[in-house]
């Protein structure tokens, strides 16, 4: 802020304070020639209404110059007068840089141990696994839901069927760097009878109900989706493509559902941790997912 | 040449109007206490969902009901206490219809979606412009009033009103300074932390002069005339008042603390906040200290009932506020349900019930009856209305200390030791609580309702009333 702007929040400042200084010490006494406590200021409105001119309470004057000291008090030791740091030297951003060194300190104990240790360690010891498992709760759960099986459109974490993968590495980079998931929109690209003969396809590949010459004739077509999703539909986890042969369908496996798919595609996201957890709790969490869908616990 | 009267017309449709919103605020408002505890109840429609129905609530209680009543009011008082009708009784009439034209218009674009998303300026521009023009009317009505004014002196209530006018004519145009990009769209000219310090400058002093100085202003008319004595100290007035609008403008940032604003407003909000205390407490003390020597008509007015827990109400939160905008407290109580329950024992203990109060006391002068229909109903009304509110308040403040405690608490490995769905489930009972509370001040309302239309169907007329003789003392 320039030293004008700086300038003018000082004098007004001091100025407000200043002012009710002076309105408290011009009206705490008795003045020549006003009317006394117990008489009216001698002027009458609507008929009745008049005014005491009683002098200010005493504990209230007390406490208006005690919340005055106060002001004056802190505005010298914290910043407030424009570019004036303040002699404390305080700032919100140093208090918060302080707090956080001071958890630092507490926990790193904990948290060196912990980094010392493999996956398969991790997932084995207890105190990993609790702090796993509350920070699960507090950062995942409102996604994957509190007991970890997902919710339509958010993966279930504790089954066997990995998107991109559920080896420790793979699940840390998801957590770290997080996913964005998408399927191109392929409506443009095909008539609505071929597309209701892939819907058919897709279908026969997880053995659900199917009406198989339809799906015979929308086979052909399936070679485009194969790029992703693999010749026999197993999907490519380094894609993220889902095998589309299991029974784990994430946006929902009828006809309807794998249409919209199809024709809009999808667009979904695992928002990064790293900045949020940082390194060490994110090794910690891909244990404990880790843990959760092979069942690793000791 | 004919006997000038008070023009008591308008009051009369502001007066009624209060009520009338004052209903409708309240039930939305208890709808949404409702919704918090079975989200069900938007019966999965756009227009009743909380996020829209919030700033409907919002605005229906400090714009429609509060702003009706400030406005009849100020309307009443300002006539009486300078001896001489309106300026203006087409002005007059333009702002009663204009007033109700705005709130008409925000209840219908609220609950559709269309918003500023500016908190209690939500409504759009071209209802800010309405409302520019209805407010530049009411100016020019209220002071015009005091220009032609038949006493020398200007009676306490009319500086409160006066800085209520003033300053709420400013914050609404630099905080809706945006440029319409359609009919119903618009982007405020400000972005960033600049935004957010013009919208809490502005937030913050609707509190202050909307909900504060105008209610004031309303305290200092009603208090005095009906326990029939002199204000207690004319020197505490001026102290106050002084003290009460300059250091008001400040206290904006406490909204802001430990965000991106700069540190040093900050301090100054936290600092000015604190200062508040004292000359917000000076209109308690001249509220409450009018009935010395006056203290049995608490015993059998309900109306005096009314109006002295208001203020004592009023006490209570305006030493909350400062409590809470230091920043050691905001730390725990920002963002929970201690902010609305703050609010509320301003809102309700405050606001609605000297609101009510005065209503009580001049709702059988403009319908030329010497009291309300039944003095027993407004007897009931206050003990109704004032354990709503306790309910409400203490509810909420269990709900938000609770709710502070449980996010900040930490395992031994620095893991949080809640998730946020636990501190909402632990909100439940109390938001249960709440529902009761705010259930039992709307049915106060309607009691009111039938009081008032007993009054007013019993009431021998609409008969206008001669302007007093100035006294030959003033």
């Amino acid at each position: 802020m320039s030293s004008g702007w700086s300038w003018f929040i000082i004098i007004l400042t001091l100025a407000n304070i200043a002012g009710c200084w002076w309105l408290l010490r011009r009206y705490s006494g008795q003045r020549p020639g006003e009317p006394g406590a117990d008489e009216t200021m001698g002027h009458v409105w609507d008929g009745d209404l008049r005014e005491y001119n009683q002098p200010l309470p005493l504990w209230w004057m007390m406490l208006f110059y005690l919340t005055i000291f106060f002001g004056i008090a802190y505005i010298i030791l914290y910043p407030a007068l424009g570019n004036y740091k303040g002699v404390l030297g305080w700032t919100q951003t140093g208090q918060y840089e302080n707090e956080l060194q001071q958890a630092r300190n507490r926990y790193s104990a904990i948290y060196d141990r912990l980094a010392e240790l493999s996956f398969d360690e991790l997932a084995a010891d207890e105190q990993a696994m609790g702090i796993g498992h509350r920070l699960f709760v507090i950062n995942c759960s409102v996604c994957h839901g509190s007991d970890a099986r997902g919710a339509p459109t958010f993966p279930n974490l504790t089954d066997a069927d990995w998107l991109y993968g559920g080896e420790p590495d793979a699940i840390l980079t998801s957590i770290l760097k997080g996913r964005a998931g998408m399927m191109p929109p392929m409506g443009a690209t095909m008539d609505d009878q071929t597309i209701d003969n892939v819907v058919q396809y897709v279908l026969s590949l997880s053995g659900k109900d199917h009406d198989s010459a339809a799906a015979a004739a929308g086979k052909p077509m399936f070679a485009t989706c194969s790029a992703c999703h693999g010749l026999d539909g197993r999907g490519n986890q380094s894609l993220g493509a889902p095998n589309l042969t299991d029974d784990v369908w994430l946006y929902g496996s009828d006809a309807a559902r794998i249409r919209e798919g199809i024709v809009n595609g999808r667009a979904n996201r695992m928002p990064a941790h790293e900045d949020l957890l940082g390194p060490e709790r994110s090794r910690i969490m891909a244990a404990y997912i880790y843990q959760l869908s092979h069942e690793r616990a000791p | 040449m004919e006997k000038e009267t008070y023009n008591d017309h308008v009051v009369r449709q502001f007066t009624l109007a209060t009520i009338l919103w004052g209903v409708v605020g309240m039930t939305v408002g208890v709808l949404l206490a409702a919704q918090l505890l079975w989200p069900a109840l938007n019966f999965d429609l756009p227009w009743l969902t909380y996020s829209r129905l919030r700033p409907l609530h919002t605005n229906a209680v400090i714009f429609a009901f509060g702003g009706s009543a400030l406005m009849g009011t100020s309307f009443y008082i300002v006539q009486r206490t300078c001896h001489v009708r309106l300026f203006s009784d087409r002005l007059a009439a333009f702002v009663f219809w204009g007033w109700q034209a705005v709130i008409v218009a925000v209840a219908i674009t609220l609950p559709l979606g269309i918003t500023q998303s500016k908190e209690y300026a939500e409504a759009e521009w071209p209802i800010d412009i309405l409302i520019t023009f209805v407010w530049v009317a009411y100016a020019v009505v209220f002071f015009g009033t005091i220009a032609k004014r038949r006493v020398g002196h200007i009676y306490v209530a009319n500086w409160f009103y006066a800085a209520f006018i003033i300053t709420v004519a400013v914050l609404h145009i630099f905080n809706n300074l945006v440029i319409p990009v359609g009919l119903f769209k618009s982007y405020p000219i400000y972005s960033g932390v600049v935004d957010a310090m013009v919208q809490w400058w502005y937030g913050h002093n609707a509190v202050g002069f909307f909900l504060t100085a105008g209610f004031l202003g309303m305290m200092y008319y009603f208090i005095p005339k009906q326990a029939n004595r002199p204000v207690y100290s004319y020197r505490l007035s001026i102290v106050h008042f002084w003290a009460l609008i300059s250091v008001y403008m400040w206290a904006g940032p406490h909204h802001l603390h430990y965000t991106s604003l700069p540190d040093w407003a900050q301090s100054l909000g936290m600092v000015f906040s604190l200062i508040l205390l004292a000359p917000s407490w000076g209109g308690m003390i001249n509220g409450i200290m009018t009935l010395s020597g006056a203290w049995h008509k608490l015993r059998t007015d309900p109306i005096l009932k009314f109006l002295i827990v208001a203020v004592s109400f009023y006490g209570m939160s305006t030493f909350e506020g400062p409590m809470m905008a230091i920043k050691t407290v905001n730390a725990l109580s920002h963002y929970t349900d201690w902010t609305i329950g703050h609010v509320h024992s301003g809102a309700l203990g405050w606001v609605a019930m000297v609101s009510i109060g005065s209503i009580y006391a001049l709702l059988p002068k403009l319908f030329d009856r010497k009291e309300m229909h039944s003095v027993a109903a407004i007897d009931l009304h206050f003990w109704i209305a004032t354990i709503g509110v306790v309910l409400y308040m203490v509810a909420m403040w269990i709900a938000g200390v609770t709710q502070g405690l449980m996010w900040r608490a930490s395992n031994e490995d620095g893991t949080l030791s809640y998730s946020f769905i636990e501190s909402l489930e632990a909100t439940y009972p109390f938001y249960a609580i709440r529902l009761l509370g705010g259930a039992l001040f709307l049915s106060g309302m309607l009691i009111m309702v039938w009081n008032s239309y007993h009054t007013i169907r019993a009431g021998s007329g609409q008969a206008a009333v001669p302007v007093m003789p100035a006294s030959e003392t003033t």
